[in-house]
């Protein structure tokens, strides 16, 4: 009867695992990304984290656009210049999205908390960068609530991940005719712990027609020799 | 009965004016009239009924049917305004009167009824009272019956009274589009129940199960119960949230303002213990101690938005109101009152799907930057046509649009007119707010031109934004001639767009209008 009862509080006690497993599952904790952007964060964009992005708009926007699209709300303040119909080509899904205008210096901090609290991303400009402390206050502040903040331009303490720009080529647009069609650019990710390893991808940002697009490599060169 | 029955609901008087945004506009009643929000009907006047137009219909099928039809704006402030006599009215019967919308007020009967001899008598009175106050330019409707829900339905031909115990066979030959939940009505009828009272026989706790919250609670409506159990004890009065206003505020706007950041605090005070305000107190004080109060029910529970909408026409009503029933001096106080709580059930997805839970938070947070910024410093985009970088998708104040609700206009899809002269994708990610005086140079160092035929002097070279270093041309393309508003002498601009890559690999979009060159966005 010993064995019984051993084997009955062994099905029990799996029961008890089962049920005590995490609600939240690890693969609820990230934010989907566009596919050409895998390269850059295989895992998706992992919530609470800070994202610094140097200088390009459209960088940012795509970004988020993978989150946008499969239902997240996204704010963005400070951005006054935003090409909305650019945000649109690249993805964003307008109709979750929120512009709020640059907050005068003395309620920047709570204009940001207010939005990483409700928000899923945020995109953030500033025209100088905060203090040390306000910027290490706000970064807590996304990581509490899983937002996921992306900064462009001047930020003072180092984010999780920060992309950049390497090369930029255009292309569609000449001496005097053509229009500009696409651009081919070279991204380099580094950051701190889980981003650590540099990882570079290269993109169509925009693509041919906006959007963003993985650059494939190319397909082998067969070499023709004559006979 | 069980327990979650909780108490019969309570006896309620309620006096609706049929068509009130068309009365409220100042339109007679014979003549074809709608009122219209988002081009579409939400209010019209009998004859225009009998022209075939009904609420939903969009404004070009509706003129069309009706040509003669008077197309008036929706304005609930107006509306409210052109209530508050019918309101003050009132008062001579019961302190504890309540609006539901615009048109509609509520009283419980059980005090007054007894004073005036009975619910027929009372009925009568409150009809008069309100037909006087209007001077006869509205149909006035009462209904009495047990709760709201069921009064409001039984205030629709001149005096109703439902006697006690009798509203469940009242309600039960309604049909079920009668409970004013478009998705729940759907599934409902699909499942073959067409009436209330089909409805009402259900089992309630299958009904909470599959249908959740709200499913539940237009159940107990259905089986003519009061939507909520009553609450036991008044909310505590520290919830309460107040404002004193110095100087004393005059104009509406400035104290709807204030109005609207006291919302914001009142739902954020609730929210923190689990509350939702249900039926919400509206005081202003004034300079010459006079003391303006009103009841509100909020049906679906306060957001921000919903509070803030009241008070201001509330405000609207008391400060613009008619020179009789204005207040003498200045508003020096405004106190936001819960009067009754619900708890704060969160908006749970019902059996059809429905509004993420995102969207409340996210209200909540714009709300709150509304009050902290201004109404116009958060926006959303919407589509609109034009041919510019910046026109295409241009922003409204987030103030101005439901956001819980699907919006068409944020959809690419939403404008189908052909823009010819539009930038072909890419769009660039940056639009100048205000264009940046450039210097395009050409080899020798003079500006290019442009021809009126659109004809480019000589080749870009270099190009220098505002006050920078000038920067080497790489590649460029245009003219692209843009000929606006021709037909228009005061509105016409001829314009050149040229996009122009520099050396360290930036495209920029500038434009020649004059003679003289700026830069109006960045591909960055």
């Amino acid at each position: 009867m010993r064995s019984g009862a051993t084997a009955e509080s062994l099905a029990t006690l799996r029961e008890v695992a089962a049920r005590a497993r995490p609600v939240a599952l690890a693969r609820e904790q990230v934010l989907p990304v566009l596919e050409p952007l895998h390269t850059l964060f295989p895992e998706g964009l992992r919530r609470g984290t800070t994202i610094g992005v140097d200088g390009s708009t459209s960088l940012a926007l795509a970004v988020v656009a993978g989150a946008s699209g499969a239902g997240s709300w996204v704010a963005t303040v400070g951005v006054s210049s935003l090409g909305l119909a650019a945000a649109a080509e690249l993805g964003v899904d307008l109709a979750r999205l929120v512009v709020v205008a640059e907050p005068p210096s003395s309620s920047w901090g709570t204009v940001v908390a207010t939005l990483v609290d409700a928000f899923d991303a945020v995109i953030v400009r500033m025209r100088r960068p905060p203090r040390v402390t306000d910027a290490r206050r706000l970064t807590a502040r996304a990581r509490e609530r899983g937002a996921v903040m992306v900064v462009l331009g001047p930020w003072s303490d180092a984010p999780d991940v920060s992309l950049s720009i390497a090369r930029a080529e255009w292309f569609g647009i000449g001496d005097g005719h053509g229009h500009l069609q696409a651009r081919k650019i070279v991204v380099e990710a580094g950051g701190r712990r889980a981003a650590a390893r540099a990882r570079h991808a290269e993109l169509w940002l925009p693509a041919a027609g906006g959007g963003v697009a993985a650059v494939e490599p190319l397909a082998e060169v067969r070499e023709f020799r004559s006979a | 009965m069980t327990v979650h029955d909780g108490g019969a609901a309570v006896r309620t008087l309620v006096v609706r004016c049929p068509d009130w945004p068309v009365v409220a506009a100042g339109v007679p009643l014979d003549e074809p009239a709608a009122v219209f929000f988002a081009n579409r009907v939400v209010a019209c006047s009998p004859a225009a009924r009998r022209e075939g137009v009904v609420v939903g219909l969009r404004r070009r099928e509706s003129q069309a049917r009706c040509p003669e039809l008077v197309v008036l704006e929706h304005d609930p402030a107006r509306d409210t305004r052109a209530f508050e006599p019918v309101a003050v009215a009132l008062e001579q019967l019961t302190p504890r009167l309540e609006l539901h919308t615009p048109g509609t007020c509520a009283f419980s009967t059980r005090g007054p009824s007894r004073y005036f001899g009975g619910d027929d008598a009372l009925a009568r009175r409150a009809r008069a009272l309100a037909r006087d106050a209007l001077q006869a330019r509205a149909v006035v409707h009462v209904g009495v019956a047990d709760g709201p829900f069921a009064a409001t339905l039984a205030a629709g031909d001149g005096v109703t009274v439902i006697a006690p115990g009798a509203t469940p066979a009242f309600l039960a030959p309604f049909p079920i589009d009668a409970l004013d939940r478009p998705e729940l009505v759907d599934v409902v009828r699909r499942l073959g129940l067409r009436t209330l009272g089909e409805f009402a026989a259900l089992p309630a706790d299958d009904v909470l199960a599959r249908f959740g919250n709200d499913g539940a609670l237009a159940h107990r409506l259905a089986r003519g119960l009061d939507e909520r159990p009553l609450a036991t004890r008044p909310p505590s009065p520290e919830l309460a949230v107040e404002t004193e206003l110095d100087p004393p505020v005059e104009r509406v706007e400035t104290a709807a303002f204030v109005g609207r950041s006291l919302a914001g605090a009142l739902v954020d005070r609730l929210w923190a213990r689990g509350h939702v305000c249900v039926r919400l107190l509206i005081v202003a004080e004034t300079e010459h101690n006079e003391r303006l109060e009103r009841l509100w029910r909020l049906d679906q529970g306060g957001t921000p938005g919903v509070i803030a909408d009241r008070v201001r026409w509330q405000l609207d009503g008391w400060l613009d109101g008619t020179a009789a029933h204005r207040p003498s001096a200045g508003i020096t106080l405004l106190r936001l009152v819960p009067d009754e709580l619900a708890p704060a059930a969160g908006r749970q997805l019902g059996f059809w799907g429905g509004a993420a839970g995102a969207d409340e938070r996210v209200v909540r947070a714009l709300a709150r930057l509304e009050g902290l910024l201004g109404p116009t410093a958060v926006a959303v985009p919407e589509w609109r046509g034009g041919r510019g970088p910046g026109e295409q998708v241009q922003l409204v104040p987030a103030g101005a649009v439901d956001l819980t609700d699907e919006r068409p206009s944020a959809r690419p899809g939403w404008r189908t007119e052909p823009w010819p002269g539009r930038l072909a994708a890419p769009s660039p990610a940056t639009v100048a707010p205000r264009p940046v005086e450039v210097q395009v140079l050409d080899e020798r160092g003079e500006t290019v031109t442009v021809s009126g035929r659109g004809f480019v002097s000589a080749p870009p070279a270099t190009i220098a934004v505002g006050t920078g270093a000038p920067l080497r041309v790489e590649a460029w393309a245009g003219p692209w001639p843009v000929d606006e508003r021709w037909w228009d002498d005061a509105g016409r601009r001829r314009h050149a767009r040229f996009q122009v890559v520099t050396a360290d690999g930036v495209a920029r979009l500038v434009t020649v209008e004059r003679g003289r060159w700026w830069l109006s966005a960045i591909y960055d």
